[in-house]
């Protein structure tokens, strides 16, 4: 399955006030490249999907909190 | 028709890294008296005024755009590398919520811009004189925004907005005065 997420690289000026984030990051969920489901997935068993919310891996889109540091400093 | 010129009408400096002041400039950008509700309110009142002045609100609402621009430029250097965390002592927890590091036209207390801010009454007079009033306002608002901070760089951008308020000001009040004038008047020099 690939990438959930896309990254982009705002400009950082050599005077702006405050310690860059270099990497910005925004998600891009499942169902944007589903266009129609198709027939037939494969699935989750029943037990699984009510924990999930979703009875289809394909369409199965975790979030992890932005770690509130992540992406600060470096280079 | 506008033409854009991709660079700021006077130069935007921030040197410190105060989240909270990203707070309270966002009034000039979606507040009652900000630079939106000026920009909408010229530009709107400008058809229906007599010719002699329709161009000086042409003039002074692109202007006003121009101070969105550097309003902006402010409120997006001090919020684009806040941390979550910091963004919620900075007290803009409810605007991540909605938000996360986004722009939006609303005022330092998060009430979304209305164009009940604005007012076209179709009298010029009535019309210049709100426009006077709204200008005295957003100097008002660019003292207290001064007054807030200890950046002497990102002080240095409001004390240009605040005095091109006054400039529009006195624009208002001459442009009062060409309608006042009366037609078989002897002009005496």
């Amino acid at each position: 399955m690939h990438s959930q997420t896309r990254d982009y690289f705002p400009y950082v000026g050599p005077f702006d006030p405050c310690p860059p984030i270099r990497v910005k990051t925004y998600q891009v969920p499942p169902q944007l490249f589903m266009t129609f489901q198709p027939e037939n997935l494969p699935q989750y068993s029943p037990m699984e999907a009510l924990k999930l919310g979703t009875l289809w891996p394909a369409l199965f889109s975790p979030y992890d909190p932005r770690l509130s540091h992540l992406g600060r400093g470096g280079t | 028709m506008w033409i854009y010129e991709k660079k700021l009408q006077y130069p935007v400096r921030v040197s410190k890294c105060d989240v909270r002041m990203a707070k309270y400039l966002i009034e000039q950008y979606g507040g009652a008296d900000g630079e939106l509700a000026a920009a909408l309110r010229y530009m709107n009142q400008r058809y229906t005024i007599p010719n002699k002045v329709v161009g000086l609100l042409t003039d002074i609402a692109t202007e006003e755009f121009a101070h969105l621009e550097m309003i902006a430029t402010m409120v997006y250097k001090l919020t684009k590398d806040a941390t979550v965390e910091e963004l919620k002592e900075a007290g803009l927890g409810d605007h991540y919520a909605n938000h996360d590091r986004a722009l939006f036209y609303h005022n330092a207390s998060g009430v979304p811009w209305t164009a009940a801010y604005i007012q076209a009454k179709g009298d010029p007079i009535a019309d210049l004189y709100e426009d006077i009033a709204a200008e005295e306002k957003a100097r008002a608002t660019y003292q207290w925004l001064i007054d807030m901070t200890d950046d002497v760089d990102l002080q240095d951008s409001l004390k240009f907005l605040r005095e091109r308020e006054v400039v529009h000001s006195m624009r208002f009040r001459e442009a009062v005065e060409i309608l006042k004038e009366e037609r078989d008047a002897k002009k005496i020099f």
